[in-house]
């Protein structure tokens, strides 16, 4: 049935005009989606949505590290808290400044990306697993800091967080108010739905280009076999520096628009969880596939807020609530997790080279595959 | 000088405690290469088997409560070897041979599995251990030393000479060496990898489960997210050892203990105030990070034939 469908599709992908007519459909599909999921689902799940488009951003950052580069980076989400708490500190009553946004944002890149080299300097002899472990502590330590930097001198606040920061104001539009526009009220996360969909959009771009340059296949390379990665005159070092410097930057960037978003941000929201929630969208959508990436972002973020209506569901079955549908919510994502990786071990769309080497059923090939990803020096 | 006696003895029972994990974790990893996030889980639930069995019992019955106590531990070990086994069966084998991180995430998704399973079953509410022991403080050297914690240490201690002894006089034990070093030439011998894997579980879990027991008599009340910090500590002092070596994790969870507690009693002083015990963690993870950049592979990492 796919492969029919699939195959009916490259047919009919000879001809420009479906080819634009695709475009045209989706783009207008993505303009609407807001009015749409507003008048049907209500609100409350734009701003789902809104979250499921910042986490795309942070799965596809974390893509590169991961899924280009090969290296395990379990504290990503440290990157995604410089981002956030920058913007917090440089705009909103904490030390009383007001900066834009534009040029919170490309600091917040770079200071990630700064941290990002931070990191992996000291670690580029690590392989597989220890790499896995001080990413992991590196995370572990920034939230603490994070947690604790309110004493002797208050910088972030503490546990309490820093609220009141600046809404994300571009060319005059505060994204934080309504307008009407046409007899139509475009409520504030509409808004930001526009603007993190455009944001989403350029860091696809900058992933696409980048997965078949130079850069990206020297990272294809590193991950597959370093040795003979550096043999065809790759620096290793600088190259996988780089991967560090981009994931973390856009971490960096999606953490600055979470803060202008959200208004209030406190060390909570950047856990060790929230760094293995984005290792799970990615390995789940398919590890080094940018469709794949996104889908595995968005099914991670719809899927624990539709289990919200499991209390519905309870009420029509049994003809009341049973369980409380917030201590299911979680049980049930875990086991989707698990069934997930049974049925779909490469994940839900796994990248072409990936795709191969299943297909070919050639075990030595996979085999290779397994030792050369995460391989310890022996 | 009693501070500094204080901070070993704390030291050396924290670190007997994360060992004792994080034997379970490099057990399996020596096995699987596989990072078992759900370790953690399986000594929390440990520690809440224990605790369910000498609630109802301490009730019920008029057994005398050392004896109480040992049914508790029986019934946590017992139940997590079966926890482990089950574990193995349900997330690990069906991906054997698939990409290395798959495992990873069905690990993270059992892990958050238990935990929620934990909070329907017993709550969200922080379970403390019964009065049973009666504590009884010693002094040594300026510092103080309950009866408990000599208990802990001295039984970490004796569980450890087993395991090693296991692992090295024992004919199972040669056949986990053997399927560690490589499963297919064990096979080939006779071994089948299927049972060591399955009996590495079930070890790892009965570790966990006396680990998880110790935890909530020592430090205090049993909650259903006590697993996830306590099996990222003991996963650091595996690695911090090498992990998949079983002497490097025994020395891991010791050392990374000691760390743990000296840098908490002393890190006021070191940074002249301006860090407090709340730091205590970053002390941790720092000195973790240290070590693996100019050892990358851990402080017993190489000897790669002594992975069981």
């Amino acid at each position: 049935m796919i492969a029919k469908l699939q195959s009916k599709w490259q047919h009919a992908k000879q001809d420009r005009r479906v080819v634009y007519a695709t475009w045209i459909v989706l783009a207008l599909l993505l303009l609407l989606l807001p009015f749409v999921t507003g008048m049907t689902l209500g609100r409350g799940w734009v701003r789902i949505i809104d979250f499921a488009l910042l986490y795309i951003m942070l799965a596809l950052g974390l893509n590169i590290v991961v899924g280009y580069a090969g290296l395990l980076d379990l504290g990503y989400i440290a990157f995604y808290a410089v981002g956030a708490y920058l913007y917090a500190l440089l705009a909103s009553p904490q030390f009383g400044l007001h900066w834009p946004v534009w040029a919170i944002l490309p600091l917040g890149a770079l200071t990630a990306g700064l941290f990002g080299v931070l990191l992996g300097a000291p670690t580029l002899k690590l392989r597989g697993d220890y790499l896995a472990i001080v990413t992991l502590g590196f995370g572990e330590i920034v939230r603490i800091f994070l947690t604790n930097l309110n004493a002797p001198y208050n910088i972030t606040n503490g546990p309490q967080g820093i609220s009141r920061i600046d809404p994300i104001v571009i060319a005059g539009v505060d994204l934080h108010r309504t307008y009407h526009l046409f007899g139509l009220s475009i409520p504030s996360t509409y808004l930001y739905y526009y603007l993190f969909l455009s944001f989403c959009l350029a860091i696809i771009f900058v992933c696409v280009r980048l997965q078949d340059s130079r850069i990206g296949r020297a990272w294809v390379a590193i991950r597959e076999d370093e040795i003979a990665a550096s043999a065809m005159g790759i620096n290793t070092r600088n190259i996988k520096l780089l991967a560090f410097a981009m994931g973390a930057s856009f971490g960096g960037i999606s953490g600055g628009l979470f803060a202008g978003f959200q208004g209030f941000i406190s060390p909570e929201s950047f856990t060790l969880f929230e760094s293995i929630i984005v290792v799970c969208m990615i390995v789940l959508g398919g590890m080094g596939n940018i469709t794949g990436v996104i889908l595995g972002a968005i099914l991670l973020t719809v899927f624990p807020e539709a289990l919200r209506y499991l209390g519905e569901l309870q009420r029509l079955v049994f003809g009341q609530i049973l369980v409380d549908p917030n201590d299911l919510r979680l049980l049930i994502f875990g086991l989707a997790l698990v069934l997930i990786m049974i049925f779909r071990p490469s994940g839900l769309l796994p990248s072409v080279r990936r795709e191969r080497e299943f297909a070919a059923d050639n075990s030595s090939v996979l085999e290779q595959e397994q030792e050369s990803l995460y391989d310890q020096q022996r | 000088m009693d501070i500094f006696v204080q901070q070993l003895i704390n030291g050396l029972v924290l670190g007997s405690i994360y060992a004792l994990i994080a034997l379970g974790y490099t057990m399996v990893y020596g096995i699987l290469e596989l990072i078992n996030f759900a370790h953690g889980e399986v000594t929390m639930f440990g520690a809440m088997i224990c605790l369910a069995i000498l609630n109802a019992l301490l009730l019920h019955s008029g057994l005398p409560p050392l004896l109480i106590l040992g049914i508790g531990l029986v019934g946590a070990i017992g139940f997590c070897m079966v926890l482990g086994y089950a574990l193995e069966r349900i997330a690990y084998r069906p991906l054997r041979h698939a990409p290395r991180l798959a495992p990873l995430i069905t690990a993270i998704g059992m892990s958050i599995v238990l935990q929620n399973v934990a909070m329907l079953i017993w709550g969200k509410k922080f379970l403390s251990f019964p009065d049973i022991i009666p504590i009884q403080r010693f002094t040594i050297a300026g510092a103080n030393i309950t009866n408990l914690q000599i208990v802990i240490i001295l039984l970490a201690i004796l569980i450890m000479i087993c395991l090693w002894l296991l692992i090295h006089r024992t004919r199972l034990g040669r056949a986990m060496r053997a399927t560690a070093q490589s499963p297919e030439l064990a096979s080939l011998m006779g071994i089948n990898p299927n049972t060591i894997i399955s009996a590495t579980f079930m070890i790892g879990g009965a570790l966990g489960a006396v680990a998880g027991v110790m935890v909530n008599a020592y430090y205090g009340p049993a909650h259903y997210t006590m697993g996830f910090m306590l099996g990222l500590k003991a996963f650091t002092a595996a690695v911090l050892g090498g992990i998949g070596n079983i002497t490097g994790a025994m020395f891991g969870g010791l050392l990374l203990g000691l760390i743990e507690s000296f840098g908490a009693g002393y890190i006021g002083q070191l940074t002249g105030g301006f860090m407090g015990s709340n730091y205590q963690h970053v002390f941790a993870f720092f000195v973790l990070i240290l070590i693996l950049v100019f050892r990358p592979s851990g402080l017993f990492g190489e000897r790669v034939g002594e992975r069981a």
